[in-house]
This record gives structure tokens, C-alpha cells and sequence, in this order.
């Protein structure tokens, strides 16, 4: 008998463990949205991002609210699996009804309630999820992006790689999706501004899993001018050091998707490449009063520094807040409408949700990396804002389905 | 010609980390014949603790090594520890339990990795005076991938030099060769089986170490490296660890080579290479034929029994609560019941095949994630109606069963599930890269199901209709000749053989029936996600299935119903709450530690007081 | 008229070790033959061969006059060929019942039946049987945890219920009482006389092989040394000498 008590003990351990967890979401006058996202992995992204929205929440809250009502957000964990997540997402509507959805980091996950979201007419913003589909091709009315697209980011460089003179190119992506598109959008982008350049490889590591010396040496065999890479995190590092010590980064141009971003750049420290055309997040050097604000309440809250992620977080909220401050009450239809065309001040400077596609313009930053006292920080860079580098009305409106 | 030696030799010096990690994983098998899951975490906290050793200690290539050590020697005492007070207690249970346990130590370790490591990736030291490259024939060459190609060939070696020149050695290889002798002996096999188990996790630390200055460490680096461990192993031959060295030397030059001729090869050539293998040597390259002839499962110690009167009427309460459940059950207990249900199903069939049918399959993700995708393109590229779909599915996993359990019949015990592995795993691939078809990583959405079964009730009642039919059938069959040939076959290969039995066809058929099953489940269940992507595919995916057919026990046939429940409502329970896998990991643990035969198991166990004769009595006048 | 069974030039090594050299005898319907010899001569090798569990080196296998060479054990148990294993092989998941049962949808290709279950198949015909061997009180009990006599019987059972005309029985007596293995044997010549079975067996002790077979075989090292009826090899010196010496007092 004493195995079933110790089972029962760690079963009632749960419940109260689930009980503890899940916040008084029907207290009094509050607006409970729910969020998800792939905490258990990726914790060099998901950390500072869920340190982003819990500011944010705190700001709003000790504001005033929205409309008088507390915000409350009620966090859960996918792991990773589209499947959860949708059934994450039925739990959250229809038990703790909540107004809406945000959040998920991976893009089939994104893409995954997105197609919830179009069947059960829930409003969902995807934070950060980069895949194209996600507005375009799978995209629907319920369905917003915050972060600039792959398609977005894959434009910045492209037209800061179009004037180098490098015309021999070489890639390298992770082999899924995102990698595909990077590689894709870049590559038509390119080509359009520069005719004369020409692809001679294209490597395809498995994601998280790359063979760094093989595939650099398979790369110089190709003898590029001009790399672009759109590998991150781990297998960014043993891209770089595998690169340095093979000499394969001399005298190359080299362009590097995410790369400035501190999740991705930091961890390389002293190694962290020079010269490289990235795009990222220059959080030292952005002097804008939106951001400084945002800066120093996060190093008070956290005693740490923002991330890219943070900022999504960050902006996540902020970007629900808004909303749902214009648009009065939590009926799916109002928030949608009032999404639509939403212009919101963020530390970036004010970010608009397009009402054609529903993707927000919010940009990201541009530059080169350099050493900085033994770490790796990004020089002359500029913000690029989203609205720029998205394409025409006619395109965006034959990419996305009618509703 | 300098780009290809160098090529070459890189592919050499990934063989040499291939080998590191391998060797530990085959000897712990060959002598334990533990499936040693967490030996993957065993080599991601080498790392950590190398990292962490190293920026403590003084600058230097001596201090420098000297971290690389304690590293390994840390990672070997926490091995020991995990034998001593987990593994230890269930030698005696079945080797799936194992199997489970050391699961369990891999969730474990992930969230307390993160608890103590942190969460951000760190970049590996260099090796001091290894740091630099040289020039071959005009290409360069990182120094400390050469000091890795030394290296391995050392650590066989050494190996060699203590399982052939020792004592202790001699009884290792006599512990890998027949256990039984061993314990004739009267050798001292806890000790034994500690030693090598230090030894194993020692070997994994060291290469999680080793493999510092070549990339860093990282919370993914278990799960990323466990099954390229296990391909080594296995291709090798389990046990054999001149094996794991040639086969690391292989591997790590066709993916060398792969990348560079095939670019697109990642994902999948290791496991087509195992394929290959498995296919035309069954036990791997220079593993030994096990005695599967004369060795009796030990899941043949479990006699089926039919339904007992209470087992039937607590089955047709179920069925009664199940299905007035919409009347007072709120829409998502609707969905949730209904996805503890289709999951039921494809545990049962994979249960089908792993308990009764003997043959352990790590892949049966393939047949569920296929149903679903079966379903999923016919109704986006032809617009299938929903009933044809659900129809079309199993159809079309019944075949690929034909196809894949065609090879894997051929194979027993470790082999199979590894070659079910391998397949699972190419099938997964294609689904990735045939983007045009599949819709590749971004998946197949928009896949509801047909408007009249589009409200939740009434899809609730056809998911419970359809897994619950399903799983009664399965069932059903297991008391027929189809499931008693089956049975047959598991207990016994000889007398089944010797009566007529056609063993392997009989497996085959069996196979394919639970492929079919499994199909039927992921049919179903694309309809109520929505959705499906690769990951339903996936090894993840497989375990999830395995793990609760494991949770529910082995033995007992409510087993899969039992674990689903358990596995999808923990599932659920926990995703509220940080570090859920600690608290997963530990509930294995426990399962495994007092339940030994799962919880539906333990139940049946309890049940069961009525002696089997009497009950057989009365139904053979009935 | 065609042998029973033709055992032709035999040879079978295992890695260095030569089991079998050259073994060649035969076998009529209704016969009983022993095959005799010490630990290690070589017989069970024999057994395997004959019933597809092992692929001769050379030589060649007839049974009814086919040649069995290399084909698979069920497919030889297709063609009349019982069989019973020195160490016991059943189905431990199954009761005594279940097991014989088995062996009948087995032989009347039933085992792909999937609309009615086995508690309603041959349970008669499996019944008869045990009781012909005499373990039907046991019919209920799993032989997971059945005593190894019975054990046996259930296995002579199996091996009958296909309707072999041969049977092959690797030490049917062992583990058993003297008294136990005089009937069983006796039982086995009855049967054998009435169905017209031939039957190959071995066996350790010479009182039961000398009253029972009606033929015997001597196997020594793998080679054939001598056969004939048992007043025969009762006087044959290399036998007396090699074989029957750690016997006689
Ligand atoms: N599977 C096997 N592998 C290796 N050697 C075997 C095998 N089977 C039998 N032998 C060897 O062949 C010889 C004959 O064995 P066996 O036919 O079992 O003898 P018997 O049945 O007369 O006692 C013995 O030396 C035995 O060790
Ligand atoms: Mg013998």
C-alpha cells in the first residue's frame, strides 16, 4: 500500500503544482489572454522573452490597465510540439476563455495555430515566428505577426550585400523551412538588384546538428566571394570557430542572418566574427528615448539586459494592450478590426499592423560586427524599418488567400 | 587534392567524437543490456562540467587536459550514482523498463541542466597549443581536429588493453558474452555492472569534454547526439566496440562526404547508412547473433487473459461514462478525452506488436504521423472527403508497414527497433524535403473535419467510436488465431517453426496490422488538430507512444489505455509549470521503481487473486 | 517403394567444431529407431538437420522421398514431420490446451482467422489428444509453470496433432522416473503401430532403448559407427567398447 499513497502523493503534487501555476484568471474586472510558447527549449530565447512581457504587463498594469481591467496572461508551455499547442490553445479558449492568443517561437507551431485561430475565430498574434506562410500563403483574418518576417530580414541584407562587389555566392541554411525561405527570399532578392551575380553552393546542415568542418570545407571548394548564412545559435558558434580556423572567412564577404542579435552573438564572446553584415539588436548603442526608457526598466527589473526576444516580448503585449484599448471590448471582431491598421509607440520607435496582410512594421537593425572589449557588438548600423521591405500591394494580395 | 585529405580527415576526426560517445553506450548494452537513453545528458554534462573545470583552473595545455578529466571522471561517478540507486533495483524487470528509467534520467537532467548550467549557450575553450591550423597541400586544417583523430584510436586502445589484459576486462567480455555463465561464477555482477557503468558514463563525459574546443555546450546537445550514438552502436554491432570504431570511422566519412556531394544528406544519411547496414547484416557490422532461438521473452511469463467479470464490468461503465460524458463535461474535456482516446489507439497498436507480438518498435511515429498525413494530402490535394480519408489512411499505412516491417522481421530485439528507427526516420525526411507535396516543415493545415461532424460532440463521439473500435478490435484479434500465431511466434521461435508457423510472415502480418491501427489513430486525429507537420513523425513522437505504452505496462492489455490517460493528462497537467520535465522524469522514476509492471499492470496484478484455472473453467463451458 | 525417411552423407560443422561426418541410415513407416551415442555425438545436430533448423554442409535429407535439403521447419512440418525437443519448447503464454490447439490451426491454415476467437477451435480434437497422452487434467494451466514430465507430454502431444507419419523425439524420457519413461515409451510404440508413424528418438537409457526400438543407430563423435537391430549392436565390439562400456557394469 505504501507504493500507491507515494503515487497518489506525487499525483496530488501535481494537481497542486498545475493549481499554483495557473493564476486567478477570473478575478475580478481582468482581460486573461493566453500565451504560448516553446519555454522548455530554446531558454536562450524564451527567458529573455518571457522577461519582455512580463514588463510589459507590469507597466500596464501599474498604469491603470486597460479600461480600468487588470491584464492578466495565463503562460504555457508547447515543447516544442504543434499538437500540444493547439490543444494548449483549446484550454485556453474554451476553459479559461481567454480574449485571445500570442506567442510560439517555432514557425510550424506558429503556423499551427494559425490555422486554429482561422477555424475557431480567435484573435492570434504570433510573436515571433519568422515563416512567410504565416501571413501570406497560410495567412487569415485572425492571424497578426509581430516580427519582421523572413522574407523582411532576408530584404535588409540583401540590399545592404547588393552593393558589394562580390559576385561568386555561396549559402548555408539549416534544412527546414526557415532555413528554405531565407535562403530563397535572399537569393531572389539578390539576383534582382544584381543580375550579374551567381549561387555556385548551397550547403543545408541539419538544424542544431551541424558538421561545421565539413561543411565549411565544402563550402571552400565552391570558392565564394560571398557567404550567406543563415545557421544560428549552436551551430553558429562552431560555424564561426571552424570557419576561423580553416581561413575560410579571409577575404570573403560574409552576410549572416540574426547573427547581431545578443541571444546569438554573445555566447561567441571574444570569437565573435568581424566585419560581417548582420542583422540584429545594437541594445548599447540605441540612443532613441523610447528605447532608453524600455532599457532601464528592464535593467531594474531583471538586473540584466534586453534581448531581441525581449523586446518581442516586450512589444507583444504592448501591441495586445493597444488593441485592446481601441477596440473597447474583447469581441474577436472588434479586436481584429481595431488590429488592423494599429499604430503602437514601442522602444523601436511606432509600429503599424498592416491591414493588407496583417504584418507589423516593425523593422530590426542592420550593421556590421565588430570587437568591442573582447565582445562581439555590431557598428554602423542602422534601423531598418519594416514598412520598407515588404513587397507591393499587388504581390502581398496574390500571396495571401482571399478571407 | 589538399580540399579532399582534408575532408577526409575531417570526416575522420567527427568519427573520433562519434567513437567517444558510442563506445561508452555499447559497452554499458553489451553487458547490461541497458538501452541507456541518458547516455546522450551523461555527454552533455561533460561538457558543462569541462567548461565550467576549465575557465576554473589555471590557463595552460596541462590544466587544460587535467579539466577535460575531472570532467569525464565527474560524469562517470553521476553514472554510477544513476546505477546504484535507480537501475540497480530493476535489473530484474523487462528491459523496456529500462528503457524507461534511463528516459526518465534524460528528462531529469534536462531541467536540472538548466537549473544549474543556465540557459544560454556557451562557446568551448580552445585547446591551448592546439589552437592554431596547418597547412595540407594548400588547405588548412585545425590542430586539435588531428589531436581528435589521435585520440579515438587511443581509447580503443586503452579499451582493448582493459578488457583483454585485465581481469577485470576478461569478465566484462564474459558479462557481454553470456550472462548466465557469469553469474554461474559466482562473479560479484552489482559490482560489475557499477564498474562498467562508471566506465560507459566515464566515456561520455569525455566526449562531451573533448568535443569542447570544436563547438560549446548546450541544453540540445543530449537529445542531438543520443541518436547518432545509437546509430554508431548499432551499426557496429551492440556490445562490440572495434565495432562502434569501424562503424564511426564509416559514418563520419559518408556525412563528411555527404555534405559535400549531397548537401541535402543531413538529415537523413546516418540512418539510411544504418538501414543499409541492418538490412544486409542483422546484427551490425561485428555484433554477434544473440541466442534469439533459445532465449524466451520474458514477456512470455505473462499469460493472456481474457477479460474477468469485473475487468468487463468496469470496461462497460467506462464506456457508458464515456459516452454521456458530453452531457456534463465541459468542450475541452471533450477534446481532451477524445485525444487521450485516438492516442489511446495508437499505443494499443503499437502495444499490439511490443507485448503480444514481442518486437519493440522505436519508429511507430512513422505509421501514426503517416495516417495523419495520408488523411491530410488526400483531402489538400484531391479534397478526399473526411470519411474516405479515414478510410485511405490505414489503407496506406497497412502498406508501408507491408513494406518497412518487410526488412524489419528479418531483425530481433535492439536491431529492430532500431531499424523501425531508421525507417521511421527517412520517412520523416522525405516528409521534410518533399515540400512540394508535403508542404515540408511548414506542414499541411486546414485539414477539419467534414461539416456534419464539425461540431465537438459529434466529433468527440466519432474519435471515441473510432479509437475505441479500434482498440477493441486490436484486442479482439489478440484472442484470435491471428493473435495466437503472433503470440506464438514471441514465446517461442522453435516450436512455433517446428508446428508449421511461418514465423516471420506471421510477424510481418503483424506488423502491418498495427501500422494500419496506427495509421487509423493519426487519420483521426489530423481532423481534430487541424493540422500536422513533420513532428508527428518524428523520434520524439515514436517516444511519446512508447513511453506510454510503457507507463500503462507491458503486460496487461488495458496497458495502452491506461498510459495514454496517464501520459496525455500529465501532458497536460504539467506544461503549466517550469521545469515539467523534472517533474515527468521523477514520476517515471517512481512508476518504474515501484510499479515495475506499469500501472494497468499493477492494477491487473491486484485484480487477478482468482486462480487462472478456475476462470479458464468456466469460460471453456461457457 | 519409397523410405520414410533417407539420410544421406551428412555433414554439419560448427565453427571448427565437426558436429556431424557423414551420417547416412534410414527409417520405414512404423518403425521405431534409436539413435544412440554419448553426450556431444552428434544427434541433436542430426534432429535439426532433418526438421530444417539447420542447414546441412553436405549431404542430403529425403522424406517420402522429397528432398528436404535446406528447406525451412515449417515447411517440413508441413509434410507430415512431428517433433519434440531434448530441452522442451511450448508456448509457456498458453495453457496446455491452447498449445496443441495451435499446432491444429497451424496444419489446417487457420492462423490468419480473425472472426472468431481460439477458445472455439479444435478444442475437442486438442482435448482427445491430451488425454491420448494423458496430461488432460492439466489442459487449463499455462506451461510456463507446468511440471517438466508433463511438459514432455504436452510437446509428444503437439508433435501428434498434425498427423505426422514421422516423428522425431530428442530424448522424449528425460527428466523422467524409470518407471514414467517405460510407459511413455511404451505408449509412443503404441501409437506409432497404429498410425503408422515412423519415429526417430534418442535416448540415454539402454533398458528403455532396448525394449522399445526396433532398430537402433550408434553415433560416435559425429560418425555413424554401427546400426541393426538391438540384439545387433548388443554385440558389437566397437560399440561394447566405445559406447556401451560407461554402461555395463
Ligand atoms: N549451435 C551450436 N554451435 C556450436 N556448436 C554446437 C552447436 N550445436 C551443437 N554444437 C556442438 O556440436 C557437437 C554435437 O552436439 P549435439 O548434436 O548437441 O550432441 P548430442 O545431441 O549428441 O549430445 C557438440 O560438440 C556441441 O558442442
Ligand atoms: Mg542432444
Amino acid at each position: 500500500m505504501r507504493v500507491v499513497r507515494i503515487v497518489m502523493i506525487c499525483f496530488a503534487m501535481n494537481f497542486i503544482a498545475a493549481a499554483l501555476a495557473v493564476p486567478l484568471s477570473f478575478a475580478g474586472g481582468a482581460i486573461t489572454v493566453g500565451e504560448i510558447n516553446t519555454y522548455s527549449k530554446l531558454t536562450n530565447f524564451t527567458i529573455p522573452y518571457r522577461n519582455g512581457w512580463r514588463l510589459a504587463v507590469e507597466e500596464i498594469n501599474n498604469s491603470g490597465g486597460i479600461g480600468g481591467k487588470k491584464l492578466e496572461v495565463i503562460s504555457r508551455d508547447d515543447a516544442g510540439k504543434p499538437g500540444n499547442a493547439v490543444k494548449i490553445a483549446e484550454e485556453l479558449v474554451r476553459r479559461d476563455k481567454v480574449a485571445l492568443l500570442m506567442g510560439s517561437f517555432f514557425s510550424h507551431v506558429g503556423l499551427a495555430l494559425t490555422d486554429f485561430a482561422k477555424r475557431n475565430r480567435v484573435f492570434y498574434l504570433a510573436a515571433e515566428p519568422l515563416s512567410d506562410a504565416l501571413v501570406w500563403a497560410k495567412g487569415n483574418r485572425y492571424t497578426f505577426r509581430l516580427r519582421p518576417s523572413t522574407y523582411m530580414q532576408a530584404a535588409m541584407l540583401a540590399e545592404e550585400a547588393a552593393k558589394n562587389p562580390a559576385r561568386r555566392w555561396a549559402t548555408i541554411a539549416p534544412n527546414y523551412a526557415y532555413g528554405k525561405d531565407a535562403v530563397k527570399s535572399f537569393v531572389r532578392i539578390l539576383k534582382a538588384k544584381r543580375p550579374d551575380v551567381q549561387f555556385v553552393a548551397a550547403q543545408w546542415p541539419a538544424l542544431f546538428k551541424i558538421d561545421a568542418g565539413s561543411e565549411i570545407q565544402a563550402l571552400a571548394k565552391a570558392d565564394p566571394q560571398a557567404v550567406y548564412n543563415v545557421t544560428f545559435s549552436g551551430d553558429l558558434a562552431k560555424f564561426v570557430r571552424e570557419g576561423k580556423l580553416r581561413g575560410f572567412f579571409k577575404g570573403r564577404f560574409m552576410v549572416s542572418l540574426l547573427t547581431g542579435e545578443p541571444e546569438y552573438l554573445d555566447p561567441l564572446r571574444g570569437e565573435a566574427p568581424e566585419g560581417w553584415l548582420v542583422t540584429g539588436y545594437p541594445w548599447y548603442d540605441i540612443k532613441t528615448r523610447a528605447h532608453t526608457r524600455f532599457l532601464e526598466a528592464y535593467r531594474k527589473k531583471y538586473n540584466d539586459y534586453p534581448r531581441m526576444g525581449s523586446v518581442v516580448g516586450y512589444n507583444m503585449v504592448l501591441a495586445v494592450a493597444s488593441m485592446l484599448n481601441r477596440a473597447g471590448d474583447t469581441n474577436t471582431d472588434r479586436m481584429v478590426r481595431a488590429m488592423e491598421g494599429l499604430t503602437f509607440p514601442s522602444p523601436f520607435g511606432p509600429i503599424t499592423f498592416r491591414k493588407i496582410d496583417h504584418q507589423s512594421t516593425m523593422g530590426t537593425f542592420v550593421g556590421y560586427t565588430t570587437l568591442k572589449n573582447g565582445k562581439g557588438v555590431m557598428r554602423d548600423w542602422r534601423y531598418a524599418d519594416g514598412r520598407e521591405y515588404l513587397p507591393g500591394d499587388a504581390e502581398v494580395r496574390s500571396l495571401r488567400p482571399r478571407d | 587534392m589538399g580540399p579532399f585529405i582534408v575532408q577526409f580527415l575531417t570526416g575522420l576526426s567527427n568519427a573520433s567524437a562519434l567513437f567517444l560517445v558510442a563506445a561508452g553506450l555499447s559497452l554499458i548494452f553489451g553487458v547490461s543490456r541497458v538501452v541507456n537513453m541518458a547516455h546522450g545528458s551523461f555527454y552533455m554534462v561533460g561538457a558543462y562540467v569541462a567548461y565550467f573545470a576549465i575557465s576554473w583552473l589555471p590557463k595552460g595545455g596541462f590544466w587544460f587536459w587535467g579539466g577535460i578529466l575531472i570532467a569525464a571522471v565527474v560524469v562517470g561517478l553521476l553514472g554510477t550514482v544513476v546505477e546504484v540507486l535507480l537501475l540497480r533495483r530493476i535489473y530484474r524487470a523487462p528491459e523496456l523498463f529500462m528503457l524507461m528509467a534511463t528516459f526518465a534520467v534524460l528528462l531529469v537532467i534536462q531541467d536540472l541542466a538548466l537549473w544549474v548550467f543556465g540557459a544560454e549557450d556557451l562557446l568551448g575553450p580552445r585547446a591551448p597549443g592546439l589552437d592554431g591550423s596547418i597547412q595540407i597541400l594548400g588547405a588548412l586544417m585545425p590542430e586539435y581536429d588531428i589531436a581528435l583523430i589521435l585520440i579515438a584510436p587511443l581509447v580503443l586502445v586503452g579499451l582493448w588493453f582493459l578488457l583483454n589484459r585485465t581481469r577485470w576486462g576478461v569478465l566484462v567480455r564474459a558479462a557481454t558474452e553470456d550472462r548466465e555463465m557469469l553469474a554461474a561464477l559466482g562473479v560479484n555482477q552489482k559490482r560489475l555492472f557499477t564498474g562498467v557503468f562508471f566506465l560507459g558514463s566515464f566515456l561520455a563525459g569525455l566526449g562531451g569534454a573533448v568535443q569542447l574546443p570544436k563547438g560549446g555546450a548546450d541544453l540540445l546537445m543530449d537529445l542531438n547526439v543520443i541518436a547518432a550514438a545509437f546509430v554508431v552502436v548499432v551499426v557496429g554491432g551492440m556490445g562490440s566496440i572495434p565495432g562502434a570504431f569501424l562503424a564511426a570511422l564509416i559514418l563520419g566519412e559518408l556525412t563528411s562526404f555527404g555534405v559535400l556531394f549531397i548537401p541535402q544528406s543531413t538529415l537523413v544519411m546516418m540512418f539510411f547508412v544504418m538501414a543499409v547496414v541492418l538490412v544486409i547484416r542483422p546484427y551490425g557490422l561485428l555484433g554477434k547473433p544473440e541466442g534469439v532461438e533459445h532465449t524466451v521473452s520474458e514477456l512470455a511469463q505473462w499469460p493472456l487473459r481474457k477479460a474477468s467479470r469485473k475487468l468487463r464490468v468496469t470496461g462497460a461503465v467506462l464506456a457508458a461514462v464515456l459516452l454521456a460524458f458530453p452531457l456534463f463535461a465541459g468542450s475541452f474535456q471533450l477534446i481532451l478525452i477524445g485525444e487521450i482516446a485516438m492516442f489511446a489507439l495508437a499505443c494499443m497498436s503499437l502495444f499490439f506488436i511490443t507485448g503480444p507480438g514481442g518486437m519493440v518498435s522505436f519508429g511507430h511515429a512513422a505509421f501514426f504521423g503517416g495516417g495523419a498525413y495520408a488523411a491530410a494530402l488526400f483531402v489538400h490535394h484531391v479534397n478526399t472527403p473526411m470519411e474516405l480519408a479515414l478510410l485511405l489512411a490505414p489503407t496506406c499505412m497497412a502498406l508501408l508497414a507491408l513494406v518497412i516491417g518487410w526488412f524489419c522481421v528479418r531483425l530481433s530485439g535492439v536491431y529492430l527497433a532500431m531499424l523501425t528507427l531508421a525507417f521511421a526516420q527517412i520517412c520523416w525526411a522525405v516528409v521534410c524535403q518533399w515540400g512540394r507535396f508535403t508542404g515540408g516543415d511548414d506542414g499541411v493545415l486546414g485539414i477539419w473535419p467534414s461539416p456534419w461532424a464539425g461540431n465537438e460532440v459529434i466529433f468527440y463521439y466519432l474519435a471515441i467510436i473510432i479509437s475505441g473500435g479500434g482498440i477493441l478490435a486490436l484486442r479482439y484479434l489478440l484472442f484470435t488465431p491471428f493473435g495466437y500465431a503472433m503470440r506464438a511466434c514471441r514465446d517461442s521461435r522453435l516450436r512455433a517453426a517446428a508446428i508449421g508457423i511461418h514465423v516471420r510472415r506471421r510477424q510481418w502480418y503483424s506488423f502491418a496490422v498495427a501500422g494500419m491501427f496506427a495509421g487509423l489513430a493519426g487519420g483521426i486525429y489530423v481532423f481534430s488538430k487541424g493540422s500536422v507537420f513533420p513532428y508527428e513523425m518524428s523520434i520524439p513522437r515514436s517516444f511519446d507512444i512508447l513511453l506510454s505504452v510503457l507507463l500503462g505496462g507491458i503486460h496487461s492489455l488495458s496497458g495502452p489505455v491506461v498510459g495514454s490517460a496517464a501520459f496525455i493528462g500529465l501532458e497536460d497537467l504539467i506544461s503549466r509549470v517550469h521545469f515539467w520535465r523534472l517533474i515527468l522524469g521523477s514520476i517515471f522514476i517512481l512508476l518504474v521503481v515501484c510499479f515495475p509492471q506499469g500501472i494497468a499492470g499493477y492494477f491487473s496484478a491486484r485484480f487477478a487473486k482468482e486462480p487462472g484455472d478456475q476462470e479458464a473453467g468456466s469460460e471453456r463451458s461457457g | 517403394m519409397t523410405k520414410l525417411l533417407q539420410v544421406d552423407g551428412l555433414y554439419k560443422s560448427f565453427g571448427g567444431v565437426e558436429a556431424v561426418k557423414g551420417v547416412s541410415f534410414d527409417l520405414e513407416e512404423g518403425e521405431l529407431l534409436a539413435m544412440i551415442g554419448p553426450n556431444g555425438a552428434g544427434k541433436s545436430t542430426c534432429f535439426n538437420v532433418i526438421n530444417g533448423q539447420l542447414t546441412p554442409d553436405r549431404g542430403s535429407v529425403k522424406i517420402l522421398g522429397q528432398d528436404t535439403t535446406g528447406m525451412k521447419p515449417h515447411n517440413i512440418c508441413a509434410l507430415g514431420v512431428g517433433r519434440t525437443f531434448q530441452v522442451t519448447a511450448t508456448f509457456p503464454s498458453m495453457t496446455v490446451l491452447e498449445n496443441v490447439q495451435m499446432v491444429f490451426l497451424s496444419a489446417r491454415g487457420r492462423l490468419s482467422t480473425v472472426h472468431r476467437t481460439v477458445s472455439r477451435l479444435f478444442v475437442e480434437q486438442a482435448m482427445d489428444l491430451l488425454r491420448v497422452v494423458g496430461v488432460e487434467s492439466q489442459w487449463a494451466r499455462p506451461c510456463g509453470i507446468l511440471a517438466y514430465g508433463d511438459l514432455k507430454r504436452v510437446e509428444l502431444a503437439m508433435a501428434l496433432a498434425n498427423r505426422p507419419r514421422l516423428l522425431l523425439m530428442d530424448e522424449p524420457t528425460a527428466g523422467m522416473g524409470i518407471k514414467e519413461r517405460l510407459t511413455l515409451m511404451k505408449l509412443i510404440g503404441k501409437i506409432a503401430s497404429e498410425r503408422a508413424i515412423g519415429v526417430l528418438f534418442t535416448e540415454h537409457d539402454m533398458d528403455v532403448v532396448f525394449a522399445h526400438a526396433d532398430r537402433i543407430i550408434v553415433l560416435n563423435h559425429g560418425v555413424l559407427i554401427a546400426q541393426g537391430s538391438p540384439a545387433e549392436v548388443r554385440d558389437n565390439h566397437e560399440v561394447r567398447r566405445i559406447y556401451l562400456g560407461s554402461y555395463a557394469r
